[in-house]
């Protein structure tokens, strides 16, 4: 069995590591024990900033400090950080200033808080900036490595962590994280999913059965949504034939949105997205909504043996 | 650097021609709120803040905050007249490619600090300045100046309540109460009561004064700059409009330009000879 652990833990310990920089800053909104900030403020209080309960103050003062030259890093609920979304629209992307938000307790593996925290839209409202680098890693190693590569980027960032934990994937495979570049965790022939966040777990599940009904599945950790590795998409279309996303976020305009909208003009293959389709979700286990927004492992083997029934 | 009061109120008649005139050309824009301002920003420009228009982005400059980007108008003359830009410069104000876009932008006109256009913004981001000066350990100022009509956002009373907890003495804010936003009289749209007190409550030292007397607004400035352990709220009275008789108090020249008769007419009143 992997070792389980849960995305923000690997947030929260990069901004540790990554305060040997006296730039770095942290910026928070009275939730820095839940995403996992507070190692740093228990460390480096002087440059830790409470915003108190106001996220739209604490983007616009991470902008005033990015325009004096420091690196702030944000956090706040995903579901929170749009409430500035304006900010984060007209404040950091815009002038282009590297802002780092990260959004913690994404999608509706958030769980029995219920619907009011479960973000179902952040990679879709935050991928339609231009400038924003939009992220979403599945482990808390490739989230650590991913944080820790933000600084040089020089450009506004959102990621969004999850609350629970999952099974760590990347464990040895550390040199194989890169913002922007999509992994392949598992080759395959017949069909490639392309997954983000907590799905490339699940994704890895459905590979694993698939191939015991002789069906070769490729499985792709997609953690950078923004800029998509376009390459890594074109080569396994062209290979595969068939593509399907897997993300814990609306079908609406995430992940498989930004697929559907790159393979539309380069090589439009059979296509299928798992994800949450169009509605809230409710106070249940991780397992129970993933259960019932139908993004389990079996939920994608189903999506993938329809795939290929369309591909012949 | 250091004018005489006689000097700013030259170089302000100076730059309300300009507003004038630099709304014309567009035929848009935004004159009231830019003639109420311009006092202020001429006693900063003219006479406090240490900038340097041939090197704009020198790390330790002061900075302003212009968080009301609509009256961008006097923020690109007192920019002209301050040497940041050049006289040419204003012609393309809302002109495709130009330095001065219809919003004050940083990625765009040297010696602006802050991309507006959005209200509610400055004063956070003025924040944000003011912690990068202290963790940098230098006595730089930030100046912030918003609207009246501006403090309605929510967003504002975050800052309100963030910058007297951070005890922000380096952050220094202009309310221009021109008393008119873009629809009508502020208090036809949402009426704010005691200004100045709810500033006091939030724990800000704060002075009213005259926004159109120069004298006033140096000492002002001499006062902002004398309290350092909180931040400072300077309401500055001023008139939307001011200077040019048939826009003074009128909420139709929130945005809207002169025609050409009208440039005329506030030509002459600023002592322009035809």
């Amino acid at each position: 069995m992997s070792r389980m652990a849960a995305t923000r833990d690997g947030y929260g310990e990069a901004l540790l590591e990554l305060a040997e920089n006296p730039k770095v800053v942290v910026l928070e909104a009275d939730l820095g024990k839940s995403t996992k900030s507070l190692h740093f403020r228990k460390k480096y209080p002087e440059r830790t900033v409470s915003c108190g309960i106001g996220e739209q103050n604490m983007l616009l003062v991470g902008a005033g400090l990015a325009a004096s030259g420091y690196i702030p890093f944000a956090s706040t609920f995903a579901i929170f950080t749009e409430r500035a979304f304006e900010q984060m629209r007209n404040g950091i992307a815009r002038p282009n200033l590297p802002v780092h938000l990260c959004g913690s307790h994404g999608g509706t593996h958030t769980g029995t808080d219920g619907s009011s925290a479960q973000s179902i839209e952040d990679l879709a409202i935050y991928r339609a900036l231009p400038n924003v680098i939009v992220m979403h890693p599945c482990d808390d190693t490739s989230t650590k490595i991913l944080t820790k590569q933000l600084p040089e980027s020089g450009k506004p960032s959102y990621m969004r962590t999850a609350r629970n934990k999952t099974p760590v994937l990347y464990d040895g495979r550390e040199n194989e994280i890169k913002i922007g570049r999509g992994v392949v965790l598992k080759d395959g022939d017949d069909v490639a999913i392309i997954a983000c966040g907590v799905l490339v777990h699940e994704a890895m599940i459905a590979a694993e059965e698939l191939s015991k009904n002789g069906m070769s599945v490729a499985v792709i950790d997609m953690h950078t949504i923004k800029p998509l590795d376009t390459d890594l998409i074109d080569k396994y279309s062209s290979k595969c034939g068939a593509i399907l996303t897997a993300e814990d976020h609306s079908i609406i305009g995430g992940l498989g949105g930004a697929v559907a909208e790159h393979i539309v003009s380069t090589n439009p293959v059979p296509m299928e997205r798992i994800g949450v389709k169009d509605r809230f979700g409710e106070s249940a286990s991780s397992e129970e909504m993933l259960e019932m927004m139908e993004l389990k492992s079996h939920h994608i083997c189903k999506a993938a043996q329809k795939l290929v029934a369309r591909k012949s | 650097m250091s004018k005489s009061i006689a000097e700013l109120e030259e170089m302000a008649r100076k730059c309300r021609i300009e507003i004038c005139k630099m709304t014309h050309r567009a035929q848009a824009g935004h004159p009231g709120g830019s003639l109420s301002e311009i006092d202020i920003l001429c006693a900063l420009y003219g006479n406090r803040l240490n900038v340097r228009p041939d090197e704009p982005k020198w790390e330790d400059r002061d900075r302003f905050i212009l968080s009301k980007g609509h009256a961008s108008p006097g923020m690109y003359a007192v920019l002209a007249e301050a040497g940041f830009i050049s006289n040419d410069d204003l012609k393309s104000y809302r002109v495709k490619g130009g330095v001065c876009q219809g919003h004050v932008d940083m990625k765009w006109c040297p010696g602006v600090d802050f991309s507006a256009g959005s209200l509610g913004m400055g004063l956070s981001f003025g924040m944000g300045n003011a912690i990068a000066a202290k963790l940098d350990g230098s006595n730089r100022t930030i100046f912030v100046m918003v609207g009246d009509g501006e403090i309605q956002e929510g967003s504002v009373w975050e800052a309100a309540m963030a910058a007297t907890h951070h005890e922000l003495g380096n952050l220094k804010l202009f309310i221009d109460c021109n008393r008119i936003q873009n629809d009508d009289f502020c208090e036809n749209q949402m009426r704010m009561f005691d200004i100045p007190g709810k500033w006091a409550s939030f724990g800000w030292a704060v002075k009213e004064i005259d926004g159109h007397n120069m004298e006033e607004i140096v000492s002002a400035i001499d006062w902002m700059d004398s309290i350092t352990d909180k931040p400072v709220v300077v309401v500055a009275n001023t008139v939307k409009g001011k200077g040019v008789s048939f826009m003074e108090n009128n909420p139709g020249f929130h945005g809207a330009a002169p025609n050409d008769e009208q440039l005329a007419q506030a030509l002459s009143e600023l002592g322009v000879s035809a």
